[in-house]
């Protein structure tokens, strides 16, 4: 007997379970209550915001598979096509940290082989609180350990590296880090795979690791807010076996050689639930699974728990009948499960058995796409910032320089990326603190390049604007080293949809996100919505993450340092004409105003997109020594940045403008980007073809930063007294944080 | 000449070294699968990096009693050269090819970073084309690299001038700085840096080619 009180603990609303009594005809079982809660969450489901996601462009010609499928892939030449996602693991990474993020790592990698691809390489997009508030810096600083060793443990043993990815810290984030991973995989045309469970009276097959009881319910978990009883949830956490996925991912591409699987999906959020009714439903056909036959790790399960469960390092395959023995072969040469669980049939029924009993039976489609969609209720965005900020008069620029670039968000994240094995299988030819990481292909002329971006900030002060404007740095990233964007995979995360003033937030991001991926060319292939990110009523920054991947033809990377002494340095895009009111958003405001207030910088996509041209051509030629954007902090901080390389360089800047000179060197314009060069004609030229401003700004030197405004000097000191600054701030901030929030 | 490299379970500098060997050292390379009783028609073995039966133990502890080790240990009495990297110098401690052991690093975290080297001895098989006092930029990657020795066995490796490379700037707290030794025979090393990662000049260092160029050489006069 179903009451009120069980649908209610289900997190359905009455409503949805009327649907369900519609859709069956009848009152569910408890396993089927079960089935369908998770199916339905909002994790699985998108309930919330799948009307707003159509609105995402999804194809071009480089596209294979956009979204639906459990990882996009595009096409990169030579017959090879790459399959890459994002995934969050957001409420995880609170309540348990390293495992947390651990099994953020595994489930993202899984989607990658299910599709027949070898993971290359990882990324990971992390908030935090703040590492400085000497309340919440100590938990902060904890989650931030967890996080990184979880991430470190699970990729590292794994043998996938770590190229690239970002770190910043917002009070909004000290009850709510984000963690959101990316991976990325390569194979040939011929070698993808998809989770459909085609051929009636095929064997469905379970693979890999037993099946526990940890995890139960983690979908529901991640589709509501955080309240003091989530830390009663800790068992919805399950614990990540990295060395078991590695034997996975080895034993699923030598099955697929076989040619024996027809289709295959791994058992992520909702696990045997989710990957047999997806699989049926994509194909139109039934599944029938007996629960008996399931590798159990603990005895006495019941349906709901076994159906619930997401027991980590699982695969659901169908192989073509009387070919399974072959598949049997492989996994046991990796010493793993496989074992026949069910049969796919013609009446596009999930039926589960139990000790004999159907225990539940339902239409896969009802479960896989007949979910509720809701289109909520939205008015204007959140927004809590002022529009108007202080005045803006510094005293010491010189110091200013050296607390932003010491700051949780602009310094030296090697503290982080030093626990990643970010070389192994040798592809990475440029690493992490690049702009962007660049994998090579073996045995191709290609080279991949791939990006990370959010910006919590400018969301919070204007979704729509921030979300165009983190497409735009993203594929500028890759741009700056030589690459061409081609596709999108993105992570949403936002607070609660119900209130909607969040949901306004939601639709504007993603109204931002579609306008400028459709204008530079770059079709989102799929992703992930995290919702609910609150605790106790207090919503994270709206934070949409994206992650880009574009090709380049391989080469040794230009970098970002400046090499040479006696090199022009030219600012192509120009100086930038900010007004005040755009100066609210920047890391200045945050870090030496201490608020955020205003709106984020002006775009012009337009021009955006021929200062992307231009800097790709230079690279790609070989014209400029190096090259690097400007983002977080602005010129001031992206000068800093290229003298931070082995070689101890410096650099005598002359501006010539009328803007303040805090706004001169610290807002946040957008299409800006630093090149050193020993040949500025060229790129003078390159850039009048383009129609771009390059302004020759100054020339390298040994050992000293100068940054001077027509007859005055702003910024004057010595390279290793800012790179000190930059290059241990973080470990500063984790191991003494009260210090440095008192100096 | 023929180099095999076996393959452990949660091996996963495997393909590294395979590339490295026939791409970058042009020479035929093949794999050993760790269930093999014999090693087949090679001149040398490297036991490649990575996480052997995911090492949740202490590392190498299990892979030591892999059927490949009883062929590792008998090619390796009669001469044949042995390279371990990583993991696999973590395996030969285990299985008492070489001495001392490799523990948790001294900062308790995974250290990914390219380290100058300073070649302690080239009178190896492994070393034999790089000079003594020769610095070379290899990276290291492991949570547990960590040389211990007892003394007596530290003194004695420096008697033998069996320590073959040692840190500039020691990234994880081993004993006197060592990077790599070799056994009694110098047929047999072990060493935590990466030379496979240092073979291509688009990884930023073709350093590790000095070792592998010497194990080529010198495989070929191999009395195996």
């Amino acid at each position: 007997m179903i009451t009120p009180g069980i649908v209610a603990s289900h997190q359905l609303t009455p409503a949805e379970y009327d649907k369900i009594l519609k859709l069956l005809g009848r009152e569910p079982t408890m396993t089927e209550l079960g089935i369908f809660s998770v199916m339905w969450s909002e994790h699985c489901s998108y309930k919330s915001t799948r009307i707003h996601l159509k609105k995402l462009p999804v194809e071009s010609k480089h596209v294979l598979q956009g979204p639906g499928e459990n990882a996009g892939i595009i096409d990169i030449g030579d017959g090879l096509a790459i399959a890459f996602k994002i995934e969050s693991h957001n409420h995880p990474s609170f309540i348990e940290p390293f495992q947390g993020a651990a099994t953020g790592v595994g489930g993202i990698l899984r989607d990658i082989f299910t599709m027949g691809a070898r993971p290359i390489a990882v990324m990971d997009s992390l908030r935090f609180g703040p590492l400085d508030d000497p309340d919440t810096s100590e938990r902060n600083g904890r989650i931030l350990e967890g996080v990184v060793s979880g991430i470190a443990h699970y990729g590292n043993c794994f043998g996938v590296p770590t190229v690239g990815g970002e770190c910043m810290f917002e009070e909004s984030y000290s009850g709510n880090p984000l963690v959101n991973v990316f991976a990325l995989g390569v194979f040939r045309h011929n070698e993808i795979f998809y989770g459909r469970a085609t051929g009636v009276g095929n064997p469905v097959i379970y693979a890999g690791a037993k099946t526990g009881r940890d995890g139960i319910h983690g979908a529901s978990m991640a589709s509501a807010e955080f309240t003091e009883e989530s830390k009663q949830k800790r068992p919805n956490v399950q614990v990540g076996d990295p060395f078991t996925e590695k034997l996975l991912l080895e034993a699923c591409l030598e099955a697929m050689k076989t040619g024996a699987i027809v289709g295959i999906q791994d058992m992520g959020a909702a696990g045997l639930t989710s990957s047999s009714c997806e699989m049926g439903s994509r194909a139109g056909t039934g599944v029938e699974i007996d629960l008996m036959h399931v590798p159990q790790r603990e005895s006495g399960m019941t349906a709901y728990e076994m159906m619930l469960s997401e027991s980590q390092e699982r695969m659901l395959l169908v192989a073509e009948r009387g070919r399974e023995q072959e598949v049997f072969d492989v996994f046991k040469k990796w010493g793993l499960d496989a074992v026949q669980i069910g049969v796919v049939t013609n009446d596009g029924m999930l039926r589960v058995k139990h000790h004999g009993e159907i225990v539940a039976e339902i239409p896969n489609h009802a479960l896989a796409e007949e979910a509720p969609r809701y289109n909520r209720p939205y008015t204007t965005p959140l927004r809590t910032a002022p529009l108007h900020g202080p005045d803006v008069h510094s005293s010491d620029l010189t110091a200013d320089l050296k607390a932003l670039l010491a700051s949780g968000d602009i310094c030296s994240k090697r503290w982080i990326w030093e626990q990643y094995d970010y070389q192994v299988r040798t592809n990475t030819i440029a690493g992490p603190g690049s702009d962007a990481a660049i994998v090579r292909i073996k045995g191709t002329n290609t080279s991949v390049a791939m990006s990370l971006d959010g910006n919590g900030r400018y969301c919070a002060l204007d979704p729509r604007q921030g979300a165009r404007l983190i497409v735009a740095e993203c594929c500028r990233n890759l741009s700056t080293a030589g690459a061409l964007p081609i596709a999108t995979t993105n992570n949403l995360n936002f607070g609660n949809p119900e209130r909607p003033e969040i949901m306004a937030q939601i639709v504007e991001s993603i109204e931002g996100l579609a306008e400028a991926c459709r204008f530079f060319e770059v079709p989102v292939t799929g992703g992930n919505v995290s919702l609910y990110n609150e605790t106790l009523g207090a919503p994270i920054y709206p934070t949409p993450v994206v992650g880009i991947v574009g090709t380049l033809p391989t080469a040794a990377p230009t970098g970002m340092f400046f090499r040479n002494p006696g090199r022009r340095v030219i600012l192509l895009g120009g100086l930038g004409n900010p007004d005040c009111h755009e100066f609210g958003g920047t890391q200045y405001a945050k870090v030496i105003q201490g608020l955020i207030w205003g709106c984020p910088p002006k775009l012009d996509m337009e021009y955006e997109k021929r200062v992307q041209e231009c800097v790709r051509e230079l690279v790609r030629s070989g014209t400029v020594e190096s090259a690097h954007d400007l983002s977080d902090g602005g010129l001031a901080v992206a000068l800093g940045e290229c003298c931070f390389g082995p070689n101890n360089m410096g650099a005598e800047i002359h501006l010539d403008s009328d803007l303040a000179p805090e706004l001169l060197l610290f807002h946040e314009g957008p299409s800006r980007i630093l090149v050193s060069t020993a040949n500025p004609q060229k790129v003078f030229e390159l850039a009048r073809n383009k129609n771009v401003q390059a302004a020759d700004i100054g020339v390298t030197l040994e050992a000293r930063l100068m940054i001077g405004n027509r007859d005055r000097v702003l910024i004057d000191s010595r390279v290793d007294e800012l790179k000190d600054s930059w290059a241990n701030a973080l470990e500063r901030l984790l191991h003494n944080p009260v210090l440095v929030a008192n100096a | 000449m023929n180099i095999g490299i076996v393959v452990f379970p949660g091996s996963n500098c495997d393909h590294d070294a395979w590339y490295a060997v026939s791409e970058n050292l042009h020479q035929h390379a093949e794999f050993i699968w760790h269930d093999s009783a014999s090693l087949g028609n090679v001149d040398a073995v490297i036991l490649p990096g990575g996480f052997s039966y995911g090492d949740y133990l202490r590392c190498g502890a299990i892979a030591k009693f892999s059927p490949v080790m009883r062929a590792i240990r008998n090619f390796a009495r009669d001469g044949g050269l042995v390279l371990g990297i990583c993991n696999g110098f973590q395996v030969l401690t285990e299985a008492g090819l070489l001495p001392g052991a490799l523990v948790r690093n001294d900062t308790l975290k995974f250290v990914c970073r390219t380290v100058a080297l300073e070649v302690a001895t080239s009178n190896s098989p492994f070393t034999h084309q790089a000079a003594k006092g020769q610095i070379l930029h290899i990276p290291v990657a492991h949570g547990e690299g960590f040389y211990i020795a007892d003394e007596r066995t530290l003194d004695q490796l420096e008697t033998d001038d069996r320590i073959a490379f040692r840190y500039r700037e020691n990234p994880n707290g081993s004993m006197r700085h060592i990077a790599g030794i070799l056994n009694e025979q110098r047929n047999v090393m072990g060493m935590m840096p990466h030379p496979e990662r240092a073979a291509d000049p688009l990884m930023g260092s073709t350093d590790g080619l000095f070792i592998l160029q010497s194990l080529a050489g010198a495989a070929v006069q191999s009395p195996v």
